[in-house]
């Protein structure tokens, strides 16, 4: 090895502490470049593969009900491959012993074999034997939550008609990959399943005989989409069609959609923070590192090794201290991977997830640090680079000092010497002092990003469930109903309060801009449901117009209130009507437009007509109300508050669990890495001076508070811009997620900057620990004979 | 200018300030022994201007990092007045350090961040009757600058405001490591005469190392060390003034 490699090794070795807290922050960029991007790359080619495997269809289309022959004129449509037609129907399930409400969607296999599109996954057990009367596949999320097996029972209720089905097998289905009822806040297992029947035995059940109402569709290659969807609606339109929909709108495709946007966006925003940290601690420790080298540089020059050999030489080091950071990164970057697939398949249910780590990821991640590490020491290697060997001989002449503006606007005489010296070095060099404020700050605003969704989703389900749908039960009819049925519900033992509501599908049309939603016609004065203004207060919806999401309003249609929305109603027959918007309401979960019941009943030219009631319940009722309505045969679906957040948050546990491991890790590294970082630098430059005051007296603690006091004015002001940082970055999180599926709140909890400061304090005490140790070290003597 | 009275009882002059016997000192450097003391007897009195003279190696160094309490002996005793200071604690130490012992060193070790009088005050906030740092100044000829940082000043002067920061807490005795080292003859002069003045006008028992044979004709007494030894120790009747050395 060359002598020059060896020093190399030995200097590395010598600033083994601070190459290891660099190489910690470039690990912590490396780690969630690596862990998102390979989690991305999973999840993106598991999707693909499985929906090409099984044959996800590409459109997709609900209708009342169209006789099977009208198929024929589906494939007919230039450009459509394939055609399933398909019965749907939502069904109400029962099984022993279980008292929650539970409600569920059954779909039609084909009899004649398999299907031709959106095919099943078996896990366990078989398929329906064709033309089978009562046998039923099972989605798996359902099955797992209640244990169910090949060969057990359960009921449900289709049309009003009681059914016994048995179980034969489990499976997953591409188009269930996220499963949440229609309506439901969040994936509830245990109280909404999927099942698959036989379509003859479901058509006998659904009395839809010899017809369909929901039709799959595959495209030809290059086909173009809207084309096929227009023809779809144009076909369908007088058998009740309620919109021909691509893979886009398809709701579990939709929030996968979602999820990998996501991941793309913690691939860029957190690596680049990291990376950028790393940089400017490099640059500061090799700085540093070439001052108190000058001697041995100007000498290696005078021996005649030429500029690229020492620049070389240099960046050499910066290389592998970067290589370090990055290898590490790979490393814990794919268990943090691992971890995340896992966690991400107790949500989105796919047969297998290939967990992939590309070559090209770790390309990346290597190419990024190096290149920010290279960037970061540039200028210091520069500097070593252009130094004259005969001015390097000569000792680097004493930094000059001034009085600091503290001082300078007579805050002298409250001044200890110690502290001046503490005040002058932060304000010789300010903008390395910034930069050490600004990279403790992101360890602070990291941590609160890590822990910031578990405050928003309590906060979200608050607003929710306590300020706007505060019912403990919402219970939906078969078809829309007379408001008579309200009396039924409210002579119900257990029933304190009846609100009912009227919900029709629509696409609502404001410009060239269009949108599919659900209007909903609610009481005015309602106790139970009701809308929030912007400051999340209850606001009585006006008659005569609607109300809209603010998403919807502002990002989706682009409408203010007193403009008229175009409404398109997707059911009966099917009116268009134009309809002032008379204001805005604030929700974070999906998108809806508010009327009063009246003016929606008026809008249908319909009596007192509702589509299903909120009931407010006698605590301790639910068990009794539940199987007094599940008796009912106008009784579609029932959804119980309560236990649909209670499942939620067993549901997502684990998933916050891990992101808050992640995250303490991650911000504890880069606030260590900066801390211990500058301590180090510190007492490098100071450890002479100090040494000398040590001799003339100054003791341990003294001397430590010249030195730790400097980086405890640092770390004090790091912590309210990191609580800066902090809301920044979450206002960006916030930002890109918006969706119409959710839009996050921008809530960041009384903890969670307590949560930001203590991982600053706790890694700046750690530092300020190993370093006082370092300063009972300092050789006094030496300092005596040697030169700086 | 009116020289600065000591604020606190110095002692007596010609009262034995430091007593050591059989001092020895052995470095371990990895796997072999390096004598550098083998076993010195001494006596230094308050007043005087001791000049500890040798050459490199000959461990002058460590017996004066021994009396300053910046080292200890492998054996052998030392005593500053009537504290042990063989086997004393590491805070003993530094205590006695703050509060009895004035320190000039070859290379000044200013603290470059704080300017000529902030650097004395850095000692005299925490000496228990220190002289104003003013005083201390004007005592070593740099009545003007005060204000001036290290960088703005030439070698002599840093040095000579190292001299008025280890006089300035009163200290019973000063210790200077090859003062002039790193200083011209010239400048090396005014230097000594700040400490020449010191001795004289405060009775500072003053302990100078140097290698150079020409400066310790200002001496009230010359002790020659060589190889860890005291090779010989001669008083100096007729000693010069410092403006008439030259070396």
């Amino acid at each position: 090895m060359s002598a020059l490699n060896l020093k190399l090794l030995r200097d590395l070795w010598h600033l083994r502490g601070q190459v290891l807290a660099i190489a910690a922050v470039i690990m912590g960029g490396v780690a969630t470049l690596v862990m998102s991007l390979s989690t991305y790359d999973s999840l993106f080619e598991t999707r693909e593969r499985f929906y090409r495997e099984y044959r996800f269809a590409q459109v997709f289309a609900s209708l009342k009900r169209a006789p099977e022959p009208v198929a024929e004129r589906l494939r007919a449509i230039p450009g459509v491959a394939q055609v399933e037609t398909r019965v749907l129907a939502g069904v109400k399930l029962e099984l022993d012993g279980y008292t929650d409400p539970m409600t569920g969607l059954l779909l039609s296999l084909p009899d004649g074999g398999a299907p031709l599109l959106n095919g099943l996954h078996l896990k366990r057990g078989r398929m329906v034997q064709p033309f089978s009367s009562d046998e039923v596949v099972l989605s798996d999320t359902y099955a797992d939550a209640h244990h169910l097996e090949p060969g057990d029972k359960l009921a449900a209720i289709i049309n009003g008609k009681r059914k016994r089905l048995t179980i034969v097998g489990v499976a997953l289905s591409p188009e269930f990959v996220y499963q949440i009822a229609p309506g439901a806040m969040f994936p509830d297992f245990a109280r909404y399943g999927v099942l698959w029947m036989g379509r003859h035995a479901l058509a006998a059940a659904y009395d839809m005989e010899g017809g369909f109402n929901h039709v799959a569709l595959s495209l030809s290659p290059g086909v173009a989409e809207q084309d096929v969807i227009d023809q779809v609606d144009a076909v369908l339109a007088p058998y009740g069609g309620t919109g021909a929909y691509g893979r886009k709108h398809q709701f579990s495709n939709r929030f996968l959609d979602e999820e990998l946007k996501q991941l793309k966006t913690t691939a860029t925003v957190f690596p680049a923070i990291f990376l950028g940290v790393a940089a400017f601690l490099l640059n500061v420790v090799v700085s540093r590192l070439i001052a108190t080298q000058r001697e041995q540089i100007a000498i290696l020059k005078a021996f005649g090794y030429g500029h690229l050999a020492i620049g070389w030489h240099y960046l050499k080091l910066v290389m592998v201290m970067t290589l370090v950071g990055v290898a590490g990164g790979v490393t814990l970057g794919a268990w943090f991977g691992q971890g995340l697939a896992r966690v991400y398949l107790g949500f989105y249910r796919f047969p297998y997830l290939d967990y992939q780590l590309h070559p090209g990821v770790i390309a990346t991640a290597l190419a990024v640090s190096l290149g920010a590490g290279v960037s970061g020491t540039l200028f210091a290697v520069g500097r070593a680079i252009r130094l004259a060997p005969a001015e390097g001989m000569r000792p680097e002449t004493p930094a000059l000092y001034r009085a600091t503006l503290a001082e300078r606007i007579g805050l002298q005489q409250w001044l200890s010497q110690p502290s001046r010296m503490i005040l002058r070095h932060i304000e010789r060099r300010p903008v390395k002092a910034l930069l050490t404020v600004f990279g403790i700050a992101c360890g602070c605003g990291l941590m609160m990003v890590g822990n910031y969704q578990k405050g928003a989703i309590d906060f979200m389900v608050d607003v929710q469930f306590r300020q706007a749908a505060r019912e403990d039960l919402a219970v939906s009819f078969i078809e829309p109903t007379s408001g008579r049925a309200m009396h039924e519900l409210q002579a119900l033992p257990g029933v304190q309060q009846v609100e009912g509501f009227r919900e029709v599908p629509a696409i609502l049309r404001f410009g060239h801009r269009h949108y599919r939603a659900a209007l909903y016609g609610i009481q005015a004065e309602g106790q139970l449901h009701r809308a929030l203004d912007s400051t999340l207060r209850p606001v009585s919806v006006p008659p005569g117009g609607v109300v809209l999401t603010d998403h919807l309003a502002n990002n989706i249609l682009h409408i203010k209130p007193g403009d008229l929305l175009t409404v398109e109603v997707l059911e009966g027959s099917r009116p268009v009507r134009q309809v002032p918007v008379l204001g805005i309401t604030k929700q974070y979960l999906g998108v809806s437009a508010y009327m009063q019941q009246d003016s929606l009943n008026a809008l249908m030219r319909e009596g007192n007509v509702i589509s299903g009631a909120y009931l407010g319940l006698d605590p301790g009722a639910e068990p009794a109300v539940y199987a007094k309505l599940h008796e009912r045969p106008r009784v579609l679906g029932m959804v119980a508050n309560a236990s649909a957040i209670r499942s939620f948050y067993d549901t997502i546990g684990e998933f916050v669990l891990f992101y808050n491991m992640v995250a303490t890790l991650l911000a504890g590294a880069i606030a260590f890495g900066v801390v211990y970082n500058s301590a180090r630098i510190a007492l490098s430059e100071q450890g002479r001076e100090l040494a000398s005051l040590r001799v003339l007296g100054f003791t341990h603690g003294e001397i430590a508070y010249i030195l730790l006091g400097e980086l405890a004015l640092l770390t004090l002001a790091a912590i309210p811009l990191g609580f800066l940082v902090g809301l920044g970055l979450t206002g960006i999180l916030v930002m890109v997620f918006e969706s119409d599926l959710y839009r996050l709140p921008l809530i960041i909890e009384p903890a969670n900057y307590a949560m930001g400061a203590t991982v600053v304090v706790i890694s700046a005490l750690l530092s300020g620990l190993l370093v006082w140790h370092r300063l009972g070290r300092l050789d006094l003597v030496a300092v005596l004979k040697a030169r700086e | 200018m009116p020289p600065a009275a000591p604020a606190r009882p110095q002692p007596a002059p010609g009262q034995a300030v430091f007593r050591a016997q059989g001092l020895t000192k052995v470095y371990r450097m990895g796997e072999v022994e390096v004598p550098a003391l083998r076993g010195i007897d001494l006596q230094l009195n308050a007043g005087e201007l001791v000049v500890l003279l040798g050459p490199s190696g000959s461990g002058k160094s460590t017996l004066l990092n021994i009396l300053g309490g910046l080292d200890a002996p492998t054996s052998g005793e030392v005593w500053y007045l009537d504290h042990k200071l063989s086997g004393a604690s590491e805070a003993e130490l530094t205590r006695f350090r703050r509060e009895h012992v004035g320190f000039v060193f070859q290379f000044y070790n200013l603290i470059p961040s704080l300017t000529a009088r902030e650097n004395v005050a850095a000692v005299t906030e925490i000496a228990p009757s220190p002289m104003r740092p003013e005083d201390a100044l004007h005592l070593v000829g740099l009545g003007e600058r005060l204000d001036h940082f290290p960088a703005q000043m030439s070698g002599g002067e840093q040095q000579r405001v190292a001299i008025a920061r280890a006089i300035a807490k009163n200290p019973a005795v000063l210790l200077c490591d090859e003062p002039t080292g790193a200083l011209d003859s010239q400048t090396g002069v005014v230097v000594l005469e700040a400490l020449e003045k010191v001795n004289r006008e405060l009775g500072t028992l003053t302990v100078l190392i140097t290698h150079n044979v020409g400066i310790a004709d200002m001496a009230d007494r010359v002790i020659r060390l060589s190889d860890g030894r005291i090779s010989g120790i001669r008083a100096n009747p007729s000693k010069k003034p410092a403006r008439e050395l030259s070396w």
